[in-house]
């Protein structure tokens, strides 16, 4: 999988046995080899305390590594911090603000401090990017006064202050209202679609699946897989399901048609998904035929949450 | 986006094009003033940033600090306390007697506050900088990195990216102007409060000649510069502390902390061996500035012994800052 992503395609980040380990001993990161490419939605995905912040802190220089190095836009973290970071937007853990300035003289601060910006456009850019939040109504207000949700839009509107190559969100969708969870899974989209790789981190497994065209899944601080979420889905197969209240035929057609792994659970009867020879429709005739009631007849598409239960063979929980 | 860094970028195949592409998206989906950014910012991206714009973190830098409460509270602190001297020596004085009838000493300059209200200028900075200014400057300076830190904003500007040698510089330059700033307050207030409770004039230095009145309030400004350079130290240990936590509060304390511990060593006469190593020690030289000719030995020592501890302290925190992980 991985192979096949690197032939012919540019990588936006890419890390080699890339690891941390804190003072205390404890191992975040342990030897992670990532390849997001290029014109991606990334889906960065595990656990919390599975050592995703700990990944993206190190992407974006403000941890050294212990061991390993990190690629960002081709050139080496944390050295090309100061060439690569103007060309990346950021949100790590949340937004933080200067409680005592307004939304729009924070911007400002976050602009001025990135000394490739050009101080003369510096109130257009701001203004720009409080637009694209849709917080412009409230840019005079003291940031302190903001809700959650709209702390959320103002450190995004930070990461989109100057067009960005590479988008960095960690977990962009903490504490918004579903709402708030809909514009930002639409901004992504749209920034994806302007050609910007967004890489984004969650715990959330329908979010990763919603908007993600790749994904990589950690946990106890390494990476168990990464690749097309299609792919990765797949790695947990769709099955075949019937509605019927005739569970019995139902099961005993099905199996008499090749099809195999069937269950049966209440007016429900599930199997894998038989061969591409097999025409379903031609199962469904039979099930009909064979004086079934069927009241529904299709795949049970895999999840995400699917293909991590297969991974890890254990739920979603916090690592210990 | 600039187009200068995409050269210098190794391996930018593409780079122009998905730039391009997002700026055209941008462009088409934007209103006025995108546009407006757009077309500024390309304009501008041709002549590639200018080393100046780096100076814009420094401005945002005293503009930030000058917008807490908590300094202008401080800075209220300061220029209240020329007031309270102005008024106690002109209510001490209503009766026509001389300022410390008492037998009393109070700060330095006090006696002749009473003929020439410049002279609240000199007694007011001789009062506030044994505690008052330094600790002002303490907070300050303490709260520089580690306030960043405690409130996460430190990350998203080394992220912007501010650099960290450029944020730290940013921040120590910001430190030392106000200390500019918070002398220049006291200075200001004391001259106002002594203009309007005493009458001005030729000024007598303490040599016991007479200049005029513009010659003294250039002494009084070149005092204020030099009681800002004494300040220089203290600002370096306090950013060096800042950069050891990441509690904006716990910096602030030790800074202020040290400070007067620091102060009460200085006035234990069986350490008089470390005396002239500790920073505030020479303090109070800038008095000999109102001598004729001026005595500039105490002042060079003063200013050499700010100039090391800066450099001592100031490595410190550079070396502390630039191998720190950003973990808050």
């Amino acid at each position: 999988m991985t192979a096949a992503m690197q032939t012919g395609v540019e990588t936006v980040i890419e890390t080699r046995g890339l690891t941390k380990r804190y003072r205390g001993g404890q191992l975040a990161v342990d030897g992670l080899d990532l390849t997001v490419p290029a014109g991606s939605v990334f889906g960065f995905l595990g656990p919390n305390g599975s050592g995703k912040t700990t990944t993206i802190r190190m992407l974006m220089g403000l941890i050294d590594p212990t061991a390993g190095s990190a690629t960002v836009l081709g050139r080496p973290m944390p050295r090309a911090v100061r060439t690569v970071l103007p060309q990346v937007g950021a949100l790590i853990e949340g937004p933080a603000l200067y409680g005592f300035l307004n939304g729009r003289d924070n911007l400002l601060r976050y602009d001025s401090a990135d000394p490739s910006a050009d101080p003369r456009t510096r109130g257009a850019r701001v203004a720009a990017a409080l637009d694209r939040v849709g917080l412009t109504s409230a840019a005079g207000k003291k940031a302190k006064a903001y809700s959650l949700g709209m702390k959320q839009r103002l450190g995004l509107a930070a990461a989109l202050l100057r067009p960005r190559r590479l988008l960095v969100l960690d977990e962009p969708t903490n504490g918004l209202d579903p709402q708030g969870m809909r514009e930002i899974r639409w901004l992504v989209r749209e920034l994806a679609a302007d050609g910007t790789t967004v890489f984004l981190s969650s715990h959330l497994l329908d979010e990763i699946e919603q908007v993600c065209t790749h994904a990589a899944v950690m946990a106890q601080g390494r990476l168990l897989t990464q690749g097309p979420v299609a792919d990765l889905a797949a790695g947990a197969r769709g099955r075949l399901a019937v509605v019927t209240p005739d569970t019995g035929d139902a099961a005993r057609l099905l199996k008499e048609l090749g099809v195999t792994g069937l269950s049966v659970e209440q007016d429900r009867v599930t199997g894998e998904l038989p061969g591409a020879d097999v025409e379903l429709a031609e199962l469904s005739a039979a099930l009909v035929h064979g004086g079934v009631r069927v009241r529904g007849f299709g795949i049970e598409r895999a999840s995400l949450e699917d293909a991590f239960v297969a991974l890890t063979g254990e739920g979603f929980d916090v690592a210990g | 986006m600039s187009r200068v860094e995409e050269v210098e970028g190794a391996g930018a195949n593409g780079t122009a094009d998905a730039t391009g592409a997002a700026d055209a998206n941008a462009t088409a989906d934007g209103t006025g003033p995108v546009d407006a950014t757009r077309t500024a910012d390309a304009a501008g991206t041709l002549r590639g940033p200018s080393p100046l714009w780096t100076l814009g973190l420094f401005r945002s830098e005293l503009t930030t600090t000058l917008r807490r409460w908590r300094t202008l509270a401080l800075l209220g602190v300061l220029a209240a306390v020329p007031v309270l001297i102005g008024i106690a020596v002109k209510i001490e004085t209503s009766d026509g007697g001389p300022v410390g009838d008492g037998g009393g000493q109070g700060p330095a300059f006090i006696t002749q506050i009473t003929n020439n209200g410049l002279f609240l200028v000199f007694a007011a900075l001789a009062a506030t900088l044994p505690v008052f200014l330094p600790m002002t400057i303490g907070v300050v300076a303490g709260d520089a990195i580690a306030g960043e830190a405690s409130s996460g904003t430190l990350r998203y500007l080394l992220v912007a990216p501010a650099g960290r040698t450029r944020l730290l510089f940013a921040k120590y330059a910001a430190t030392c102007a106000f200390c500019l700033v918070a002398t220049l307050v006291v200075a200001g207030s004391a001259l106002a409060v002594g203009a309007l409770l005493f009458p001005l004039g030729d000024v007598v230095t303490i040599s016991g000649t007479r200049i005029s009145f513009g010659d003294g309030l250039l002494r009084a400004a070149l005092v204020a510069v030099v009681v800002a350079a004494s300040l220089a130290g203290i600002a370096a240990l306090g950013l060096f502390v800042s950069t050891l936590t990441g509690s904006g509060i716990a910096a602030m304390a030790t800074t202020v902390g040290l400070l007067i511990t620091v102060q009460i060593l200085d006035t234990i006469p069986q350490l008089h061996g470390i005396h002239p190593y500790l920073f505030p020690h020479y303090w109070l030289s800038f008095a000999d500035l109102m001598r004729e000719p001026v005595h500039w030995d105490e002042v060079v020592k003063n200013l050499g012994l700010q100039g090391v501890y800066v450099a001592v302290f100031g490595s410190a925190a550079w070396a502390r800052f630039t191998a720190k992980d950003i973990t808050a």
